[in-house]
Protein backbone atom coordinates (compact mmCIF):
# COMPACT_ATOMS: atom_id res chain seq x y z
CA UNK A 1 0.00 0.00 0.00
CA UNK A 2 2.69 2.43 1.09
CA UNK A 3 4.77 1.72 -1.97
CA UNK A 4 1.78 2.37 -4.21
CA UNK A 5 1.25 5.76 -2.55
CA UNK A 6 4.94 6.58 -2.78
CA UNK A 7 4.98 5.52 -6.38
CA UNK A 8 2.05 7.71 -7.29
CA UNK A 9 3.60 10.66 -5.38
CA UNK A 10 6.81 10.19 -7.25
CA UNK A 11 4.94 10.02 -10.54
CA UNK A 12 3.13 13.25 -9.71
CA UNK A 13 6.48 14.86 -8.86
CA UNK A 14 8.10 13.68 -12.08
CA UNK A 15 5.12 14.89 -14.03
CA UNK A 16 5.45 18.37 -12.56
CA UNK A 17 9.14 18.42 -13.41
CA UNK A 18 8.37 17.35 -16.96
CA UNK A 19 5.69 20.01 -17.34
CA UNK A 20 7.93 22.69 -15.82
CA UNK A 21 5.56 23.19 -12.90
CA UNK A 22 7.41 24.53 -9.85
CA UNK A 23 7.84 22.33 -6.82
CA UNK A 24 6.69 24.13 -3.67
CA UNK A 25 7.71 23.58 -0.01
CA UNK A 26 4.60 21.56 0.92
CA UNK A 27 4.72 19.33 -2.16
CA UNK A 28 6.00 15.80 -1.86
CA UNK A 29 9.54 15.45 -3.16
CA UNK A 30 12.08 12.66 -3.27
CA UNK A 31 14.46 12.75 -0.33
CA UNK A 32 17.44 13.02 -2.63
CA UNK A 33 15.91 16.05 -4.39
CA UNK A 34 15.45 17.75 -1.01
CA UNK A 35 19.01 16.93 0.02
CA UNK A 36 20.47 18.15 -3.24
CA UNK A 37 18.62 21.42 -2.89
CA UNK A 38 19.59 22.00 0.73
CA UNK A 39 23.19 21.31 -0.24
CA UNK A 40 23.07 23.65 -3.21
CA UNK A 41 21.06 26.50 -1.67
CA UNK A 42 22.94 26.52 1.61
CA UNK A 43 26.23 26.38 -0.29
CA UNK A 44 25.02 29.36 -2.26
CA UNK A 45 24.00 31.21 0.93
CA UNK A 46 27.36 30.45 2.56
CA UNK A 47 29.13 31.76 -0.54
CA UNK A 48 27.35 35.07 -0.16
CA UNK A 49 28.30 35.34 3.50
CA UNK A 50 31.91 34.23 3.14
CA UNK A 51 32.10 36.33 -0.02
CA UNK A 52 31.54 39.42 2.12
CA UNK A 53 35.01 38.96 3.60
CA UNK A 54 37.39 39.41 0.63
CA UNK A 55 35.48 42.44 -0.59
CA UNK A 56 34.87 43.76 2.90
CA UNK A 57 38.66 43.78 3.18
CA UNK A 58 38.70 46.97 1.06
CA UNK A 59 35.74 48.90 2.48
CA UNK A 60 37.90 50.89 4.88
CA UNK A 61 40.52 51.50 2.17
CA UNK A 62 38.29 52.38 -0.78
CA UNK A 63 39.90 55.17 -2.82
CA UNK A 64 37.02 57.65 -2.67
CA UNK A 65 33.92 58.22 -0.61
CA UNK A 66 31.76 57.31 -3.57
CA UNK A 67 33.60 54.01 -4.11
CA UNK A 68 33.40 53.32 -0.40
CA UNK A 69 29.63 53.77 -0.38
CA UNK A 70 29.19 51.63 -3.51
CA UNK A 71 31.36 48.84 -2.10
CA UNK A 72 29.70 48.87 1.31
CA UNK A 73 26.32 48.78 -0.35
CA UNK A 74 27.41 45.88 -2.54
CA UNK A 75 28.69 43.83 0.38
CA UNK A 76 25.47 44.63 2.19
CA UNK A 77 23.52 43.26 -0.79
CA UNK A 78 25.46 40.03 -0.38
CA UNK A 79 24.35 39.79 3.23
CA UNK A 80 20.82 40.28 1.93
CA UNK A 81 21.26 37.49 -0.62
CA UNK A 82 22.53 35.27 2.15
CA UNK A 83 19.35 36.00 4.09
CA UNK A 84 16.93 35.17 1.25
CA UNK A 85 18.85 32.03 0.42
CA UNK A 86 18.95 30.79 4.01
CA UNK A 87 15.20 31.44 4.11
CA UNK A 88 14.68 29.51 0.87
CA UNK A 89 16.70 26.59 2.28
CA UNK A 90 14.74 26.72 5.54
CA UNK A 91 11.56 25.95 3.57
CA UNK A 92 13.10 22.52 3.02
CA UNK A 93 13.23 21.86 6.74
CA UNK A 94 16.82 22.72 7.67
CA UNK A 95 17.35 25.61 10.11
CA UNK A 96 19.75 28.48 9.55
CA UNK A 97 21.61 27.51 12.72
CA UNK A 98 22.13 24.00 11.39
CA UNK A 99 23.41 25.31 8.06
CA UNK A 100 25.79 27.70 9.80
CA UNK A 101 27.04 24.89 12.04
CA UNK A 102 27.74 22.84 8.90
CA UNK A 103 29.66 25.73 7.38
CA UNK A 104 31.77 26.15 10.47
CA UNK A 105 32.53 22.45 10.81
CA UNK A 106 33.62 22.25 7.19
CA UNK A 107 30.81 19.87 6.26
CA UNK A 108 29.14 22.43 4.00
CA UNK A 109 31.08 24.09 1.22
CA UNK A 110 31.04 27.56 -0.25
CA UNK A 111 32.39 28.89 -3.50
CA UNK A 112 36.14 28.31 -3.58
CA UNK A 113 36.73 31.65 -5.26
CA UNK A 114 36.47 33.36 -1.89
CA UNK A 115 39.51 31.49 -0.67
CA UNK A 116 41.69 33.81 -2.70
CA UNK A 117 42.94 37.07 -1.15
CA UNK A 118 42.14 40.62 -2.29
CA UNK A 119 45.53 42.29 -2.54
CA UNK A 120 44.87 45.59 -4.25
CA UNK A 121 41.97 47.90 -5.00
CA UNK A 122 41.87 46.46 -8.52
CA UNK A 123 40.81 43.14 -7.01
CA UNK A 124 37.50 44.78 -6.12
CA UNK A 125 37.04 45.63 -9.79
CA UNK A 126 38.17 42.18 -10.91
CA UNK A 127 35.82 40.43 -8.50
CA UNK A 128 32.84 42.50 -9.61
CA UNK A 129 33.62 42.07 -13.27
CA UNK A 130 34.83 38.45 -13.39
CA UNK A 131 33.52 36.70 -10.30
CA UNK A 132 30.09 38.30 -10.38
CA UNK A 133 30.08 37.73 -14.14
CA UNK A 134 30.68 34.02 -13.61
CA UNK A 135 28.15 33.94 -10.78
CA UNK A 136 25.52 35.46 -13.07
CA UNK A 137 26.28 32.88 -15.74
CA UNK A 138 25.77 30.14 -13.14
CA UNK A 139 22.76 31.78 -11.56
CA UNK A 140 20.58 33.15 -14.36
CA UNK A 141 19.49 29.62 -15.34
CA UNK A 142 18.47 29.10 -11.69
CA UNK A 143 15.63 31.58 -12.18
CA UNK A 144 14.03 28.65 -14.04
CA UNK A 145 15.10 26.04 -11.50
CA UNK A 146 12.39 23.61 -10.48
CA UNK A 147 12.14 24.53 -6.79
CA UNK A 148 9.87 27.59 -6.36
CA UNK A 149 11.41 29.45 -3.37
CA UNK A 150 14.91 29.08 -4.82
CA UNK A 151 13.82 30.28 -8.26
CA UNK A 152 12.08 33.32 -6.79
CA UNK A 153 15.04 34.22 -4.57
CA UNK A 154 17.24 34.05 -7.65
CA UNK A 155 15.20 36.64 -9.54
CA UNK A 156 16.21 39.30 -7.05
CA UNK A 157 19.74 37.99 -6.56
CA UNK A 158 20.41 38.06 -10.30
CA UNK A 159 19.13 41.59 -10.73
CA UNK A 160 21.48 42.84 -8.04
CA UNK A 161 24.37 40.76 -9.32
CA UNK A 162 24.18 42.29 -12.78
CA UNK A 163 24.27 45.70 -11.18
CA UNK A 164 27.38 44.63 -9.23
CA UNK A 165 29.01 43.33 -12.34
CA UNK A 166 28.57 46.65 -14.11
CA UNK A 167 30.09 48.39 -11.10
CA UNK A 168 33.08 46.03 -11.21
CA UNK A 169 33.57 46.61 -14.91
CA UNK A 170 33.37 50.34 -14.29
CA UNK A 171 36.14 50.13 -11.65
CA UNK A 172 38.28 48.24 -14.19
CA UNK A 173 37.50 50.89 -16.82
CA UNK A 174 38.60 53.71 -14.51
CA UNK A 175 41.83 51.87 -13.75
CA UNK A 176 42.53 50.94 -17.36
CA UNK A 177 41.89 54.50 -18.52
CA UNK A 178 43.90 55.90 -15.64
CA UNK A 179 47.59 56.29 -14.86
CA UNK A 180 50.11 53.54 -15.79
CA UNK A 181 50.24 52.47 -12.14
CA UNK A 182 46.48 51.93 -12.18
CA UNK A 183 46.54 50.00 -15.45
CA UNK A 184 49.29 47.81 -14.03
CA UNK A 185 47.21 47.22 -10.91
CA UNK A 186 44.28 46.14 -13.11
CA UNK A 187 46.35 43.72 -15.20
CA UNK A 188 47.94 42.22 -12.11
CA UNK A 189 44.55 41.63 -10.51
CA UNK A 190 43.22 40.18 -13.79
CA UNK A 191 46.15 37.76 -13.92
CA UNK A 192 45.36 36.46 -10.46
CA UNK A 193 41.56 36.23 -10.80
CA UNK A 194 41.15 34.84 -14.31
CA UNK A 195 41.89 31.17 -13.61
CA UNK A 196 40.15 30.93 -10.25
CA UNK A 197 37.10 32.44 -11.96
CA UNK A 198 37.11 29.69 -14.59
CA UNK A 199 37.19 27.22 -11.73
CA UNK A 200 33.90 28.64 -10.45
CA UNK A 201 32.00 26.57 -13.00
CA UNK A 202 33.08 23.45 -11.18
CA UNK A 203 34.91 20.33 -12.30
CA UNK A 204 34.82 19.09 -15.87
CA UNK A 205 31.51 17.46 -16.79
CA UNK A 206 33.14 14.02 -16.78
CA UNK A 207 34.17 14.55 -13.15
CA UNK A 208 31.06 16.27 -11.81
CA UNK A 209 29.18 13.70 -9.74
CA UNK A 210 26.02 15.74 -9.22
CA UNK A 211 25.47 17.17 -12.68
CA UNK A 212 23.49 14.39 -14.32
CA UNK A 213 20.80 14.00 -11.68
CA UNK A 214 20.54 17.76 -11.18
CA UNK A 215 20.02 18.25 -14.90
CA UNK A 216 17.34 15.57 -14.94
CA UNK A 217 15.48 17.23 -12.06
CA UNK A 218 15.93 20.61 -13.73
CA UNK A 219 17.71 22.01 -10.71
CA UNK A 220 20.59 22.67 -13.08
CA UNK A 221 20.02 23.71 -16.70
CA UNK A 222 23.49 23.68 -18.28
CA UNK A 223 26.61 21.64 -17.63
CA UNK A 224 29.77 23.08 -16.07
CA UNK A 225 31.73 22.95 -19.31
CA UNK A 226 28.95 24.60 -21.30
CA UNK A 227 28.84 27.52 -18.89
CA UNK A 228 32.62 27.84 -18.75
CA UNK A 229 32.80 28.05 -22.56
CA UNK A 230 30.09 30.72 -22.65
CA UNK A 231 31.88 32.71 -20.01
CA UNK A 232 35.19 32.71 -21.87
CA UNK A 233 33.42 33.71 -25.09
CA UNK A 234 31.75 36.59 -23.31
CA UNK A 235 34.74 37.87 -21.32
CA UNK A 236 37.54 37.82 -23.88
CA UNK A 237 36.09 40.70 -25.93
CA UNK A 238 35.50 42.65 -22.72
CA UNK A 239 39.13 42.17 -21.69
CA UNK A 240 40.19 43.35 -25.14
CA UNK A 241 37.97 46.39 -24.79
CA UNK A 242 39.68 47.21 -21.49
CA UNK A 243 43.08 46.67 -23.08
CA UNK A 244 43.94 43.80 -20.75
CA UNK A 245 45.80 40.65 -21.77
CA UNK A 246 44.13 37.34 -20.92
CA UNK A 247 46.74 35.31 -19.03
CA UNK A 248 46.35 32.20 -21.21
CA UNK A 249 48.83 31.42 -23.98
CA UNK A 250 46.49 28.80 -25.45
CA UNK A 251 43.61 31.19 -25.94
CA UNK A 252 42.61 31.21 -29.60
CA UNK A 253 39.47 31.92 -31.61
CA UNK A 254 38.06 28.75 -33.16
CA UNK A 255 35.96 29.62 -36.18
CA UNK A 256 34.55 26.10 -36.51
CA UNK A 257 33.00 26.05 -33.04
CA UNK A 258 32.31 29.78 -33.07
CA UNK A 259 34.01 30.13 -29.72
CA UNK A 260 37.41 30.31 -28.09
CA UNK A 261 39.73 27.44 -27.42
CA UNK A 262 41.41 27.97 -24.10
CA UNK A 263 43.97 26.37 -21.84
CA UNK A 264 43.24 23.83 -19.16
CA UNK A 265 42.44 24.94 -15.64
CA UNK A 266 44.98 23.81 -13.03
CA UNK A 267 42.80 21.05 -11.63
CA UNK A 268 45.27 20.17 -8.93
CA UNK A 269 44.94 23.68 -7.54
CA UNK A 270 41.16 23.47 -7.95
CA UNK A 271 40.82 20.26 -5.91
CA UNK A 272 43.24 21.53 -3.30
CA UNK A 273 41.28 24.71 -2.74
CA UNK A 274 38.06 22.66 -2.55
CA UNK A 275 39.70 20.43 0.05
CA UNK A 276 40.68 23.38 2.22
CA UNK A 277 44.20 24.11 1.04
CA UNK A 278 43.58 27.44 -0.68
CA UNK A 279 45.40 30.56 0.46
CA UNK A 280 42.54 31.80 2.65
CA UNK A 281 40.36 28.76 3.51
CA UNK A 282 41.42 28.73 7.13
CA UNK A 283 41.23 32.51 7.56
CA UNK A 284 37.77 32.70 6.07
CA UNK A 285 36.27 30.01 8.30
CA UNK A 286 38.12 31.25 11.38
CA UNK A 287 36.78 34.74 10.75
CA UNK A 288 33.21 33.46 10.39
CA UNK A 289 33.51 31.30 13.50
CA UNK A 290 34.98 34.19 15.47
CA UNK A 291 32.14 36.54 14.46
CA UNK A 292 29.60 33.88 15.37
CA UNK A 293 31.13 32.99 18.71
CA UNK A 294 31.72 36.59 19.71
CA UNK A 295 28.11 37.33 18.81
CA UNK A 296 26.69 34.52 20.95
CA UNK A 297 26.07 36.77 23.97
CA UNK A 298 24.19 39.23 21.75
CA UNK A 299 21.91 36.56 20.33
CA UNK A 300 21.32 35.16 23.81
CA UNK A 301 20.49 38.62 25.14
CA UNK A 302 18.04 39.31 22.32
CA UNK A 303 16.30 36.02 23.01
CA UNK A 304 16.24 36.52 26.78
CA UNK A 305 14.85 40.03 26.37
CA UNK A 306 12.14 38.86 23.96
CA UNK A 307 11.12 36.19 26.47
CA UNK A 308 11.04 38.65 29.37
CA UNK A 309 8.97 41.05 27.33
CA UNK A 310 6.52 38.34 26.28
CA UNK A 311 6.18 37.19 29.90
CA UNK A 312 5.51 40.77 31.06
CA UNK A 313 2.90 41.27 28.36
CA UNK A 314 1.20 38.00 29.28
CA UNK A 315 1.19 39.04 32.95
CA UNK A 316 -0.32 42.41 32.05
CA UNK A 317 -3.07 40.76 30.05
CA UNK A 318 -3.86 38.40 32.87
CA UNK A 319 -4.45 41.33 35.23
CA UNK B 1 34.35 85.16 -9.73
CA UNK B 2 35.59 81.60 -9.45
CA UNK B 3 34.26 79.74 -12.48
CA UNK B 4 34.93 76.27 -11.10
CA UNK B 5 32.74 76.99 -8.19
CA UNK B 6 29.00 76.79 -8.81
CA UNK B 7 27.14 77.36 -5.56
CA UNK B 8 23.87 75.49 -5.22
CA UNK B 9 22.71 78.01 -2.66
CA UNK B 10 22.81 81.75 -2.57
CA UNK B 11 25.78 82.71 -0.48
CA UNK B 12 25.92 86.31 -1.52
CA UNK B 13 24.48 87.67 1.65
CA UNK B 14 27.31 86.18 3.74
CA UNK B 15 30.16 88.17 5.16
CA UNK B 16 33.53 86.39 4.80
CA UNK B 17 33.43 85.75 8.55
CA UNK B 18 30.06 84.02 8.46
CA UNK B 19 31.06 82.06 5.41
CA UNK B 20 34.23 80.85 7.14
CA UNK B 21 32.19 79.85 10.19
CA UNK B 22 29.64 77.92 8.17
CA UNK B 23 32.46 76.21 6.28
CA UNK B 24 34.19 75.24 9.50
CA UNK B 25 30.99 73.90 11.01
CA UNK B 26 29.97 72.00 7.88
CA UNK B 27 33.34 70.33 7.87
CA UNK B 28 32.94 69.40 11.54
CA UNK B 29 29.61 67.72 10.83
CA UNK B 30 31.05 66.00 7.74
CA UNK B 31 34.03 64.63 9.67
CA UNK B 32 31.76 63.41 12.44
CA UNK B 33 29.48 61.46 10.10
CA UNK B 34 32.36 60.09 8.06
CA UNK B 35 34.36 58.83 11.04
CA UNK B 36 31.37 57.16 12.66
CA UNK B 37 30.23 55.71 9.32
CA UNK B 38 33.73 54.39 8.75
CA UNK B 39 33.83 52.77 12.17
CA UNK B 40 30.48 51.07 11.54
CA UNK B 41 31.64 49.90 8.12
CA UNK B 42 34.45 48.00 9.86
CA UNK B 43 31.75 45.65 11.17
CA UNK B 44 30.66 44.59 7.70
CA UNK B 45 30.88 40.81 7.50
CA UNK B 46 31.64 40.43 11.21
CA UNK B 47 28.31 41.19 12.90
CA UNK B 48 26.80 38.98 15.61
CA UNK B 49 23.66 38.29 13.54
CA UNK B 50 23.24 38.63 9.80
CA UNK B 51 20.30 41.01 10.26
CA UNK B 52 22.46 43.31 12.39
CA UNK B 53 25.27 43.18 9.86
CA UNK B 54 22.71 44.60 7.44
CA UNK B 55 21.48 47.19 9.93
CA UNK B 56 24.96 48.48 10.75
CA UNK B 57 25.85 48.68 7.07
CA UNK B 58 22.65 50.66 6.53
CA UNK B 59 23.51 53.18 9.22
CA UNK B 60 27.09 53.39 7.94
CA UNK B 61 25.78 54.09 4.44
CA UNK B 62 23.47 56.81 5.73
CA UNK B 63 26.30 58.48 7.62
CA UNK B 64 28.78 58.24 4.75
CA UNK B 65 26.11 59.62 2.41
CA UNK B 66 25.49 62.50 4.80
CA UNK B 67 29.22 63.21 5.05
CA UNK B 68 29.50 63.32 1.26
CA UNK B 69 26.74 65.92 0.98
CA UNK B 70 28.40 67.94 3.73
CA UNK B 71 31.90 67.74 2.21
CA UNK B 72 30.50 68.77 -1.16
CA UNK B 73 28.81 71.72 0.46
CA UNK B 74 31.94 72.62 2.44
CA UNK B 75 33.95 72.53 -0.80
CA UNK B 76 31.46 74.95 -2.34
CA UNK B 77 31.67 77.28 0.63
CA UNK B 78 35.44 77.20 0.49
CA UNK B 79 35.47 77.93 -3.23
CA UNK B 80 39.03 76.70 -3.78
CA UNK B 81 38.13 73.92 -6.19
CA UNK B 82 38.70 71.16 -3.64
CA UNK B 83 36.51 68.07 -3.84
CA UNK B 84 34.82 65.91 -1.21
CA UNK B 85 37.71 63.45 -1.49
CA UNK B 86 40.34 66.16 -1.09
CA UNK B 87 38.65 67.18 2.13
CA UNK B 88 38.29 63.61 3.43
CA UNK B 89 41.62 62.22 2.29
CA UNK B 90 44.14 65.03 2.31
CA UNK B 91 43.69 66.44 5.79
CA UNK B 92 45.67 65.14 8.76
CA UNK B 93 44.21 64.06 12.08
CA UNK B 94 44.82 67.46 13.70
CA UNK B 95 42.67 69.07 11.00
CA UNK B 96 39.79 66.67 11.63
CA UNK B 97 37.00 68.19 13.72
CA UNK B 98 34.91 65.24 14.85
CA UNK B 99 34.20 64.78 18.56
CA UNK B 100 36.24 62.09 20.33
CA UNK B 101 33.24 59.81 20.82
CA UNK B 102 32.86 58.80 17.18
CA UNK B 103 36.50 57.82 16.64
CA UNK B 104 36.50 55.36 19.55
CA UNK B 105 37.20 51.78 18.40
CA UNK B 106 34.30 49.37 17.84
CA UNK B 107 35.11 47.14 20.80
CA UNK B 108 32.41 44.50 21.17
CA UNK B 109 28.88 44.88 19.84
CA UNK B 110 27.86 46.50 23.13
CA UNK B 111 30.56 49.19 22.85
CA UNK B 112 29.45 49.92 19.29
CA UNK B 113 25.79 50.12 20.25
CA UNK B 114 26.57 52.43 23.18
CA UNK B 115 28.74 54.74 21.09
CA UNK B 116 25.95 54.84 18.52
CA UNK B 117 23.25 55.47 21.10
CA UNK B 118 25.07 58.38 22.74
CA UNK B 119 25.63 59.92 19.32
CA UNK B 120 22.25 59.17 17.75
CA UNK B 121 20.26 61.20 20.25
CA UNK B 122 22.54 64.20 19.72
CA UNK B 123 22.43 63.80 15.93
CA UNK B 124 18.65 63.41 15.89
CA UNK B 125 17.83 66.52 17.95
CA UNK B 126 20.48 68.58 16.16
CA UNK B 127 19.22 67.68 12.68
CA UNK B 128 15.67 68.36 13.74
CA UNK B 129 16.64 71.96 14.53
CA UNK B 130 19.11 72.42 11.69
CA UNK B 131 16.34 71.86 9.17
CA UNK B 132 15.18 75.37 10.11
CA UNK B 133 18.60 76.98 9.71
CA UNK B 134 18.61 80.10 7.53
CA UNK B 135 21.55 78.46 5.78
CA UNK B 136 19.78 76.61 2.99
CA UNK B 137 22.70 74.26 2.38
CA UNK B 138 22.76 72.93 5.93
CA UNK B 139 18.98 72.95 6.21
CA UNK B 140 18.59 70.82 3.06
CA UNK B 141 21.14 68.23 4.13
CA UNK B 142 19.65 68.13 7.64
CA UNK B 143 16.15 67.52 6.28
CA UNK B 144 17.31 64.49 4.32
CA UNK B 145 19.48 63.07 7.10
CA UNK B 146 16.87 63.67 9.77
CA UNK B 147 14.68 60.94 8.27
CA UNK B 148 17.59 58.51 8.43
CA UNK B 149 18.58 59.59 11.94
CA UNK B 150 15.03 58.84 13.10
CA UNK B 151 15.69 55.21 12.23
CA UNK B 152 19.15 55.19 13.84
CA UNK B 153 17.89 56.57 17.13
CA UNK B 154 15.27 53.84 17.29
CA UNK B 155 17.72 51.08 16.39
CA UNK B 156 20.30 51.98 19.01
CA UNK B 157 17.72 52.60 21.77
CA UNK B 158 16.15 49.20 21.15
CA UNK B 159 19.53 47.51 21.40
CA UNK B 160 20.44 49.35 24.59
CA UNK B 161 17.22 48.03 26.12
CA UNK B 162 17.71 44.51 24.75
CA UNK B 163 21.26 44.27 26.04
CA UNK B 164 20.57 46.00 29.36
CA UNK B 165 17.45 43.98 30.05
CA UNK B 166 18.71 40.76 28.45
CA UNK B 167 21.07 38.37 30.20
CA UNK B 168 23.40 38.98 33.09
CA UNK B 169 26.35 38.96 30.73
CA UNK B 170 24.81 41.41 28.30
CA UNK B 171 23.90 43.78 31.11
CA UNK B 172 27.44 43.63 32.46
CA UNK B 173 28.91 44.33 29.04
CA UNK B 174 26.62 47.20 28.12
CA UNK B 175 27.03 48.80 31.55
CA UNK B 176 30.80 48.59 31.06
CA UNK B 177 30.45 50.21 27.65
CA UNK B 178 28.48 53.02 29.25
CA UNK B 179 31.10 53.42 32.00
CA UNK B 180 33.84 53.65 29.36
CA UNK B 181 32.12 55.91 26.87
CA UNK B 182 30.18 58.30 29.05
CA UNK B 183 33.19 60.62 29.42
CA UNK B 184 32.99 61.36 25.69
CA UNK B 185 29.35 62.43 25.75
CA UNK B 186 29.99 65.88 27.21
CA UNK B 187 31.98 67.09 24.22
CA UNK B 188 28.96 66.75 21.96
CA UNK B 189 27.34 69.63 23.87
CA UNK B 190 30.40 71.72 24.69
CA UNK B 191 30.24 74.47 22.13
CA UNK B 192 33.37 75.54 20.29
CA UNK B 193 33.94 79.17 19.36
CA UNK B 194 32.58 78.40 15.89
CA UNK B 195 29.46 76.83 17.32
CA UNK B 196 28.93 79.69 19.75
CA UNK B 197 29.29 82.30 17.02
CA UNK B 198 26.91 80.45 14.70
CA UNK B 199 24.37 79.97 17.46
CA UNK B 200 24.56 83.66 18.26
CA UNK B 201 24.02 84.51 14.59
CA UNK B 202 20.97 82.22 14.60
CA UNK B 203 22.43 79.69 12.14
CA UNK B 204 22.44 76.74 14.51
CA UNK B 205 20.56 76.02 17.74
CA UNK B 206 22.06 76.68 21.14
CA UNK B 207 23.12 73.26 22.43
CA UNK B 208 21.70 73.70 25.91
CA UNK B 209 18.24 73.10 24.43
CA UNK B 210 19.46 69.98 22.65
CA UNK B 211 21.10 68.73 25.80
CA UNK B 212 17.91 68.73 27.84
CA UNK B 213 16.04 66.80 25.13
CA UNK B 214 18.93 64.35 24.88
CA UNK B 215 19.07 63.86 28.65
CA UNK B 216 15.37 63.04 28.72
CA UNK B 217 15.76 60.51 25.88
CA UNK B 218 18.89 58.89 27.28
CA UNK B 219 17.50 58.79 30.81
CA UNK B 220 14.31 57.08 29.71
CA UNK B 221 16.11 54.42 27.70
CA UNK B 222 18.70 53.74 30.42
CA UNK B 223 15.92 53.35 32.97
CA UNK B 224 14.16 50.78 30.81
CA UNK B 225 17.47 49.05 30.20
CA UNK B 226 18.22 49.07 33.96
CA UNK B 227 21.53 50.86 33.34
CA UNK B 228 23.17 53.35 35.65
CA UNK B 229 24.80 56.54 34.42
CA UNK B 230 28.25 56.90 36.01
CA UNK B 231 28.49 59.82 38.40
CA UNK B 232 31.10 62.61 38.75
CA UNK B 233 32.75 61.82 35.45
CA UNK B 234 35.34 64.23 34.09
CA UNK B 235 34.28 64.88 30.53
CA UNK B 236 36.90 64.59 27.80
CA UNK B 237 37.02 67.06 24.98
CA UNK B 238 39.31 68.18 22.17
CA UNK B 239 38.25 66.34 19.04
CA UNK B 240 36.20 69.24 17.71
CA UNK B 241 39.28 71.45 17.86
CA UNK B 242 41.67 68.86 16.42
CA UNK B 243 42.99 67.26 19.62
CA UNK B 244 42.16 63.63 19.05
CA UNK B 245 42.76 60.28 20.65
CA UNK B 246 45.50 58.03 19.28
CA UNK B 247 42.85 56.00 17.45
CA UNK B 248 42.07 58.54 14.76
CA UNK B 249 45.49 58.41 13.10
CA UNK B 250 45.18 54.71 12.37
CA UNK B 251 41.65 55.12 11.06
CA UNK B 252 42.79 57.87 8.69
CA UNK B 253 45.79 55.83 7.58
CA UNK B 254 43.39 53.26 6.16
CA UNK B 255 40.81 55.71 4.92
CA UNK B 256 43.35 57.89 3.11
CA UNK B 257 45.73 55.20 1.90
CA UNK B 258 45.09 55.21 -1.86
CA UNK B 259 44.67 58.98 -2.19
CA UNK B 260 47.94 59.49 -0.33
CA UNK B 261 49.86 56.73 -2.10
CA UNK B 262 48.78 57.81 -5.60
CA UNK B 263 48.22 61.55 -5.41
CA UNK B 264 45.84 63.19 -7.84
CA UNK B 265 44.43 60.11 -9.56
CA UNK B 266 40.82 59.35 -10.44
CA UNK B 267 39.38 56.07 -9.23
Amino acid sequence: METIIEKSLEEAFEEKIAKEIRIEPKDWMPEQYRKTLVRQISQHAHSEIVGMLPEGNWITRAPSLKRKAILLSKVQDEAGHGLYLYSAAETLGTSRDQMIADLHSGKAKYSSIFNYPTLSWADIGAIGWLVDGAAIMNQVPLIRTSYGPYARAMVRVCKEESFHQRQGFEIMMSLCNGAPAQKKMAQEAFNRWWWPTLMMFGPKDAESPNTEQSMRWKIKRFTNDELRQRFVDMMVPQAEFLGLTVPDKDLKWNEAKNGYDFGDVDWEEFWNVVKGNGPCNKDRINTRVKAYEEGAWVREAALAHAQKRAAREAANQAK
Amino acid sequence: MDLHHKPTVDLQGYSPEIRALVYDYTLQLADTSLILGHRLSEWCGHGPILEQDLAMANIALDLIGESRSLYQYAAELEGQGRTEDDLASLRDAVEYKNPLLVEQPNGDFGDTVMRQFLFDGFHFFLLKELQNSPDKGLAGIAAKSFKEASYHVKWSAEWIIRLGDGTEESRRRIQKALDNLWMFSGELYTMTDTEKALAQAGFIPDYSGLLSQWEAHVGKVFAEATLEVPQNVFMQKGGKTGRHSEHLGYLLTELQYLQRAYPGLEW
